[in-house]
């Protein structure tokens, strides 16, 4: 199998404060990964670093697609293939979120008129039951939780990503919502054989996400890597295997 | 072209016999040249003039100024007769492409004068009247409106810059809008300001008679020169009773203009008077449009924005006198400063005894890009009512890293992203414009932050 990501002896701290302390592990391509840990574990540390937060300082490589991308900036890493479904996305008022996709496209060297844009948004929108109507509101303002994630998924659906890292992607969606959202997320992976790392606490989500591989994190180190067995002792045993 | 420099009586006498004015508008000018040197700047206000180790020509000084600069041909009112390389400005500016699209008249200024102006036939059968301000002021018909109206809300002695529009202003448009008329596309008028040096004092009078309304747009732009320009308008808008002017302006100056503008509103019962202003590019502006609202249940909407990059203070704002019962107003003024810019946003509101139940909120946001940038709010509340309401709030606050990040995070440039934070910051001034402006706008927003402008 391919490996797609690759952190090599990686750590990172915000504030000079070391959040992850010298993880290796791979993940392949088209695969799916839980990524769970107790909270605090550093789980979305590792969300935010790979998708190029500026707020965390990092140590060792992330190899993604064969070439280090430690040092890139978010846009790059995006342009890359990377998307991350945020566990708390930003609100930034007076811009929609069809004019985002648009110049985002654009980014991506899709250059499309607006129209078309328009069209591809109520594919996605049909997709996920949203109304039509649904893009052309402020980006993420005055969204609730849940609408918030259905707009990342929006996103996602239209930017087509090959390394799809969801946080926390069921805080704040219903059950039907939730099942909604991961079946969509599976057909997307089905057509596009994108890889999926998913950090939740939510197991219905990650049995809908048919899991290849699961991580657990604790205190900022790797505590163990596994199958969906392991997946499956911890929604028995939770975490307390691993304190000490 | 023909260009006389400075300011002297010989040249004020020399304007007003061209445009064969009445006596009595020549005698405005005289009082206005003679103010002129009687009255001193505001204490508060920007340096404007050059100081020891300054390059003189950069800073302002009459003397140095080409003050009336007169294109050598004769108005017209289809853009074939007008010369290739001025059609070809405004074609850049797209202005002939806008009247096409949209606009029930236009009147398009280069340099000193008006050199276009047309009232499509739709308007004019409405009774509407859009004239050269001059041609008004000529004419027997329209000798008694002008003369009540005419420097009547923006007299000579308001202030220095007012003093020396008064002596020297040519070209603007006069716009009258009969009772219960509803001009249904907006009314447009362009001043370019294309000589090196030059200065405009264009003059613009709109009257709107009880329950008339109509969308005005202004627009200005001028070419970058490394002297001296300066722009010293003038504007007075009578609103009448019930009546609905909006008046929306997209200014676009080279960062060597100085723009000292006055805009001032008074509105009748039930009317309302709405502006719509985005201040980009000069060196140095002071602009706060300035309404009156004069009858019961008249109300004022100002919403602006002013953009200030390297080396420039835009003072800007607004200011309203709420003067009679259960009027009400409300000021949205956003500025943002980039590249040691600085944006200085004043608002005015004066609650007058006679406003019984008035009600007026005036908000001042301010976005600093960069850490050498400044803004200032400077809010005034003049409250003289004990049964009205009167509030305001000033905010300073910075790009958010976050929103950057987020927007990052799809793949769009560090550039970009901040472009359109910014862009998202002024949406509510570009939604209040009509498509086309309100892109315009969104580019000019673009070019700034792209450090092109």
């Amino acid at each position: 199998m391919e490996k797609i990501l690759e952190l090599v002896n990686f750590s990172a701290s915000a504030d000079k404060h070391e959040i992850i302390s010298d993880i290796s592990f791979s993940i392949n391509k088209g695969e799916t990964v839980a990524l769970l840990g107790p909270n605090g574990a550093g789980k979305s540390t590792i969300a935010a670093a790979i998708s190029g937060n500026p707020n965390y300082k990092t140590k060792g490589q992330i190899i993604y697609d064969g070439k280090d991308i430690s040092k890139l900036s978010a846009d790059k890493r995006a342009k890359l293939g990377i998307f991350c479904s945020m566990q708390n996305p930003t609100e930034i008022p007076g811009i929609s979120t069809v004019e985002t996709l648009r110049i985002a496209l654009e980014a991506k060297g899709q250059k499309l008129a607006l129209p078309a844009v328009k069209v591809l948004i109520s594919e996605a929108c049909e997709k996920l039951k949203l109304s039509p109507f649904f893009a052309k509101r402020e980006l993420n303002v005055g969204l609730s939780g849940g609408e918030k994630k259905y707009n990342e998924m929006l996103q996602l659906l239209i930017l087509k990503p090959d390394f799809i890292i969801l946080d926390e992607l069921d805080s704040g969606l219903d059950v039907d919502a939730s099942d909604t959202i991961s079946r969509e997320l599976a057909n997307y992976q089905k057509e596009s054989d994108a890889t999926i790392l998913v950090i939740t606490h939510n197991f219905r989500i990650l049995d809908k996400l048919k899991v290849d591989k699961t991580i657990i994190l604790n205190h900022g180190k790797l505590a163990e890597i596994g199958d969906k067995k392991l997946l499956q002792k911890i929604q028995e045993k939770g975490f307390c295997n691993y304190e000490n | 072209m023909k260009t006389s420099r400075g300011l002297s009586k010989e040249l004020v006498l020399e304007i007003s016999r061209q445009k064969k004015e009445p006596k009595w508008v020549l005698d405005l000018r005289l009082k206005g040249l003679e103010l002129w040197d009687k009255l001193e700047m505001p204490s508060w206000a920007p340096k404007t003039t050059a100081k020891p180790g300054d390059k003189p020509e950069e800073w302002l000084d009459l003397e140095n100024i080409d003050t009336y600069v007169k294109p050598q041909f004769e108005m017209a009112d289809s853009w074939d007769k007008v010369p290739d390389d001025i059609r070809e400005t405004f074609e850049k500016l797209g202005i002939p492409q806008a009247e096409r699209d949209g606009l029930a008249g236009v009147g398009a200024q280069y340099d000193s004068e008006t050199i276009y102006h047309r009232l499509k036939a739709e308007a004019e059968k409405q009774g509407v009247i859009y004239l050269p301000i001059e041609e008004a002021l000529r004419s027997k018909k329209y000798a008694k409106l002008m003369r009540e109206h005419f420097m009547r809300l923006v007299p000579p002695e308001d202030h220095k810059y007012a003093a020396l529009h008064a002596a020297i202003w040519s070209g603007g448009s006069f716009i009258y809008v009969p009772k219960n008329t509803s001009v249904e596309i907006p009314l447009q008028s362009y001043y370019r300001l294309n000589a090196p040096g030059a200065g405009q004092f264009e003059h613009t009078l709109i009257i709107l008679d009880e329950g008339a309304n109509l969308h005005f747009i202004e627009g200005c732009s001028a070419p970058k020169y490394n002297i001296a320009n300066l722009h010293a308008g003038s504007v007075e808008l009578f609103v009448g009773k019930n009546a609905h002017l909006k008046f929306s302006t997209v200014e676009s100056w080279s960062k060597n203009m100085f723009n000292l503008n006055t805009k001032r509103a008074i509105v009748e019962e039930g009317g309302l008077m709405e502006w719509v202003t985005g201040s980009f590019g000069s060196k140095v502006s002071m602009l706060y449009p300035m309404t009156i609202l004069n009858g019961a249940n008249a109300r004022e909407e100002f919403t602006g924005i002013s953009f200030a990059g390297k080396g420039q203070v835009l003072d800007t704002g607004a200011k309203v006198v709420l003067n009679a019962p259960n009027t009400s107003a409300v000021i949205n003024a956003k500025s943002i400063s980039k590249d040691g810019g600085n944006s200085i946003t004043r608002t005015l509101i004066k609650i007058t005894e006679k406003a019984e139940g008035a009600k007026a909120y005036s908000s001042c946001k301010s976005l600093i890009v960069d850490k050498e940038s400044k803004a200032d709010a400077i809010p005034i509340l003049k409250v003289a009512n004990k049964d009205s309401e009167a509030a305001h709030e000033a905010s300073v606050g910075k790009i958010s890293e976050e929103a950057v990040f987020y927007l990052k995070s799809r793949g769009i440039s560090d550039e970009e992203a901040r472009s359109m934070i910014v862009r998202g910051f002024v949406s509510e001034v570009s939604k209040e414009l009509p498509v086309e402006y309100a892109m315009e706008m969104n580019e000019l927003i673009k070019l700034e932050m792209e450090g092109l402008a």
